[in-house]
């Protein structure tokens, strides 16, 4: 093995088989980004693992020239934890869906969270089960009318990112499938965070469920719609025109001009030792107010598989490499003579 | 007991010494009387001394059951013997009640003529109305037929501890050391080790440590001093093969087994597990063996463990989930994702009584089936199963040795009988045991897409790791192409794919030892698996000590068999399979040999007696 820097390229990261999502689903453009993103991040493709669950976003690592794992329905996060904590020299990545995740892996996304595993979990919601050809999801709004729910979904739905932060999670972000640039600036955040990353990006099921998320894709009216987080700087959007201020724990929109100046406005702290402010974002829902987009939070703690093996070692250390024989025979033994 | 030599001695304390061959001891008590901590003291003490030994704890599923009350009461069983022994017991030959509900749940089990020792003090109305007893039993007549000896335990044991100040509450939590006293002075045991944990045990509570072996000694001083017993018993060592010998728990033995398998195989061992009875020993044990590189994480929930284990098999790990029955249920679909991938890993099932959360405590053996059939599709698994506490050791390296050997997983069947009860074990020279040979293949150029399917003589498939270039490859629960492991839909391929995977578990067989026979090559067969071992061997033996024709054979892998068992069950005219459920082995192996073998089948929640097959056997034999 060459110990020169390969300089690796997209196709790198690409595997030899042909992409069966349907024809203009948002994956293809999640694929594209991540084949960008990952030549830039240092890691050979024999050291990156892709792991999934079940579901349309779950035949991810079948397309990557990497390790792969398509694994059963919502269990991802277990997979990817037994590999992380035994493997720390891998990078590994869960490709998840709203279904995936929220639903029948509610309980792993929640622990894989708390624990902050050195994995970067990336949800594709479209909220709507496509592989299964229509049903409602976990994220769909109530009253959708879906093969489920001819008279209307009655089932309240989960926000992805307030569950995410709610279970501990030390990096929290949001993107769009069609928003390629953000995606990728995302998605690199996500890979150089030491932790759970969890991404949630926004990604058109144009066959079951299109257009769910128009208002933050159009480039017509997204700006209008979405506003960009950015760690430090205030909370504008529009053009500059408006901006989201804080009332007490309330956010509010605000026009600004004469009566309101930048300075009144919110601004993001991605690094808040508590997520409460991430969590009053991560309330802000279309059409009452623009969407977050970018780094809800991103603060460090001890990752779960890095305290398992500083454990290891300094048991190791202390204790000196075990030894079968001697914890065998310590204790009470006696001997039967020949 | 079985008296052999008839020849009395004195002691010094002109007390006569009986010689015996073996004893079987109960002591029972509340959950909260320490019966188990004073039975595993008897127990390593008598395996210190030589005898052999077998053990039943037998304990609620409660942590602490009303107190007083017969759901409360805890049991721990000791047999220990002057000759090589294979169950606890059937009879007790002493017995020792703590309160009136240990009595009532267990004088049954009492030999006529046997040592019955109460604790008087507890014997009064309010713990009558608790143990639902209309009168005290020592004044119906009911224990007329016993050896009936009445100690005033908690009144001995509170003066005999004044002195060290401690409350009343912790002078009565001594009681159990004062019975073990008593016991030790009745069979003329050497106290030293129990004195030796007593100092170990409570280092940091040096009063409490005081106010133990005041009370061991006070129950000891008190047999001496007593008419109430005629003679004390003395039972010999025992002569098992040379070598030097600790007591073990099954589940510990399991574990040291795991760890001796890794280093065998020069791996490092993950234990993805949740919580459960009676597995979580397991866990526990390993998790305080970091020194040697073991990983341990307790995972959310059952399915998350064995997915875990699955990562873990992934990257190149000795991986493995321990569990019980209800959990076993949970992780089928990842155990059948674990056989499309073909990677190896071990799922440990320590069953109970079931269905569902059953008897949490108790022991069964009604999972077979499960293991075999309960996941979608042709889903093929080897699977074997420890037959004695001691024996978990080799069965889970031999476990390890197979799943590596042909890329599967592997289930390990043990019992809430074997994970719990003891038995010397002679320890291993780890320098002689043989290495499991585990090769990865190494690095390639990148250009030819790896072959993760491309399988050897055996039809195992390489175990290619991720981190090494130029095999990066995907596998999942889809089916696969053969050869290239990619996504494939042919009907001709899943066949060829289907069988394939069922003829590599069928060729374990060629990699297992044949099943041996103890005993005549005609007549009728006892076939027994897993932890009814040591009852059948035993009944088998003693029915031919009565004259009967009958042989014995034991089953160590369930799937596949070994390939000479349909030859071995068609030389006999008749055969018996006890099991510890309504037939399992049964069903299977009529249906596999087209044989009639009839069922002894017992759901109790404990094991056979061996009385019991005896008697199935005398119904049979000729």
């Amino acid at each position: 093995m060459s110990t020169e820097l390969q300089v690796l390229k997209p196709g790198d990261f690409a595997s030899d088989q042909d992409v069966r999502w349907c024809p203009g689903c948002g994956d293809y453009s999640i694929l594209a980004q991540m084949r960008k993103v990952l030549p830039t991040l240092g890691v050979p493709p024999e050291k990156t693992v892709f792991i999934s669950g079940i579901g349309c976003s779950s035949r991810f690592p079948y397309y990557m020239n990497t390790y792969g794992l398509h694994s059963i329905h919502g269990r991802a996060p277990g997979f990817a934890t037994g590999l992380k904590t035994t493997r720390p020299d891998l990078s590994v990545w869960v490709i998840t869906g709203d279904g995936d995740a929220l639903s029948i892996g509610g309980n792993h996304f929640l622990h894989v969270m708390r624990r902050n595993i050195d994995l970067n979990v990336i949800l594709f919601n479209n909220s709507i089960y496509g592989l299964t050809k229509g049903q409602y999801s976990p994220t769909s709004p109530m009253g959708h009318v879906t093969k489920s729910t001819p008279r209307g979904s009655i089932d309240y739905p989960l926000n992805p990112i307030s569950v995410a932060l709610a279970a501990e999670a030390t990096f929290v972000a949001r993107s769009i499938d069609s928003n390629i640039q953000h995606l990728g600036m995302v998605l690199t955040r996500a890979a150089q965070h030491r932790g759970t990353s969890f991404v949630e990006v926004y990604q058109n099921c144009n066959v079951f469920n299109d257009g769910a998320w128009e208002y933050a894709q159009d480039r017509n009216v997204r700006e209008n719609n979405t506003v960009e987080l950015e760690h430090g700087k205030p909370l504008i959007y529009a053009k500059g025109t408006k901006g989201i201020r804080l009332h007490g724990f309330s956010p509010e929109v605000v026009e600004l001009g004469d009566r309101v100046a930048v300075d009144d406005l919110l601004f993001h702290d991605e690094r808040a030792e508590t997520p409460t402010l991430a969590y009053i974002l991560s309330r802000m829902r279309h059409p009452q107010f623009p969407e977050p987009i970018g780094v809800f939070r991103a603060v460090e703690r001890p990752t779960y598989n890095d305290l398992l093996n500083d454990q290891i070692a300094q048991a190791k250390s202390e204790r000196g490499l075990g030894d079968l024989t001697k914890l065998f025979t310590s204790g009470d033994t006696w001997t039967v003579a020949g | 007991m079985s008296t052999t030599v008839n020849d009395v001695t004195q002691s010094k304390s002109s007390r006569h010494i009986e010689k015996v061959t073996d004893i079987v001891v109960r002591l029972a008590g509340d959950s909260g009387d320490g019966m188990q901590l004073a039975g595993t003291q008897l127990t390593n003490t008598s395996a210190l001394v030589g005898n052999d030994i077998a053990t039943f704890p037998d304990f609620p599923a409660e942590i602490r059951a009303p107190r007083g009350t017969r759901a409360g009461v805890s049991g721990f069983q000791l047999h220990f013997a002057s000759s090589e022994i294979f169950t606890p017991g059937d009879g007790l030959d002493a017995l020792v009640a703590m309160n009136p509900a240990a009595l009532v749940t267990n004088v049954g089990d009492l030999k006529p003529q046997g040592i019955l020792i109460l604790n008087s003090d507890s014997f009064e109305p309010k713990e009558f109305k608790l143990a639902k007893i209309d009168q005290d039993p020592r004044t119906t007549g009911a224990l007329d037929g016993y050896r009936v000896i009445e100690v005033p335990m908690t009144t001995l044991t509170r003066t005999a501890v004044a002195e060290t100040g401690v409350s009343q509450k912790l002078a009565d939590q001594c009681k159990n050391f004062f019975a073990m006293g008593l016991l030790y002075w009745l069979f003329g045991r050497d106290m030293s080790a129990t004195l030796r944990f007593i100092e170990s045990k409570f280092a940091h509570k040096p009063e409490i440590a005081e106010a133990n072996r005041k009370a061991l000694w006070a129950g000891w001083n008190y047999g001496e001093t007593t008419e109430e017993f005629a003679s004390t018993y003395e039972v010999a060592p025992a002569k098992l093969e040379p070598g030097t010998y600790r007591n073990i728990m099954g589940n510990q033995a399991l574990a040291w087994g795991l760890m001796t398998a890794a280093h065998l195989s020069g791996k490092e061992l993950f234990l993805g597990s949740y919580p459960i009875t009676p597995a979580s020993d397991v866990l526990h044990e390993l998790s305080r063996y970091k020194h040697f590189g073991v990983r341990t994480f307790q995972a959310e929930d059952e399915i998350a463990a064995i997915c875990s284990v699955i990562g873990a098999a992934f990257g190149g790990s000795m991986a493995v989930t321990t569990s019980s029955g209800p959990g076993i249920v949970l992780k089928q679909e990842g155990i059948g994702l674990a056989v499309m991938l073909e990677l190896p890993l071990l799922v440990i099932n320590i069953q109970r009584g079931g269905p569902s959360t059953g008897l949490p405590t108790k022991t069964e053996q009604a999972d077979l089936l499960m293991v075999l059939f309960g996941r979608n599709g042709e889903c093929p698994i080897p699977v074997i199963a420890a037959r004695s506490p001691g024996d978990c050791f080799d069965t889970a390296i031999e476990a390890w040795r197979i799943a590596t050997q042909f890329m599967t997983p592997v289930f390990v069947l043990s019992d809430g009988y074997v994970a719990n009860g003891a038995e010397p074990w002679r320890i291993p020279d780890v320098k002689t045991l043989a290495p499991i040979a585990v090769t990865h293949p190494a690095g390639a150029e990148n250009g030819t897409p790896y072959r993760p399917y491309q399988r050897d003589e055996k039809l195992a498939r390489p175990w290619a790791l991720p981190g090494t270039p130029g095999l990066m490859h995907r596998i999942g629960g889809l089916e696969k192409e053969d050869v290239t492991g990619n996504v494939n839909y042919e009907p001709g391929n899943h066949q060829h794919m289907v069988r394939t995977r069922a003829q590599k578990v069928e060729n374990v067989a060629s990699a297992i030892e044949p099943i041996t026979v103890d005993g005549p090559e005609s007549g009728l067969l006892v076939l027994s698996w897993g932890g009814t071992y040591g009852a059948c061997r035993t009944a088998v033996v003693e029915s031919r000590r009565a004259g009967k024709q009958v042989a014995h054979a034991h089953l160590r892998w369930l799937n596949p068999f070994p390939a000479n068992l349909g030859e071995v069950l068609h030389r006999y005219q008749q055969v018996l399979i006890p099991e510890l459920n309504l037939g399992q082995l049964r069903m299977l192996v009529n249906a596999r040999f087209g044989i009639q073998a009839v069922g002894a089948n017992k759901v109790q929640g404990k094991p056979f007696k061996v009385s019991e097959l005896i008697q199935s056997i005398l119904g049979l034999a000729e």
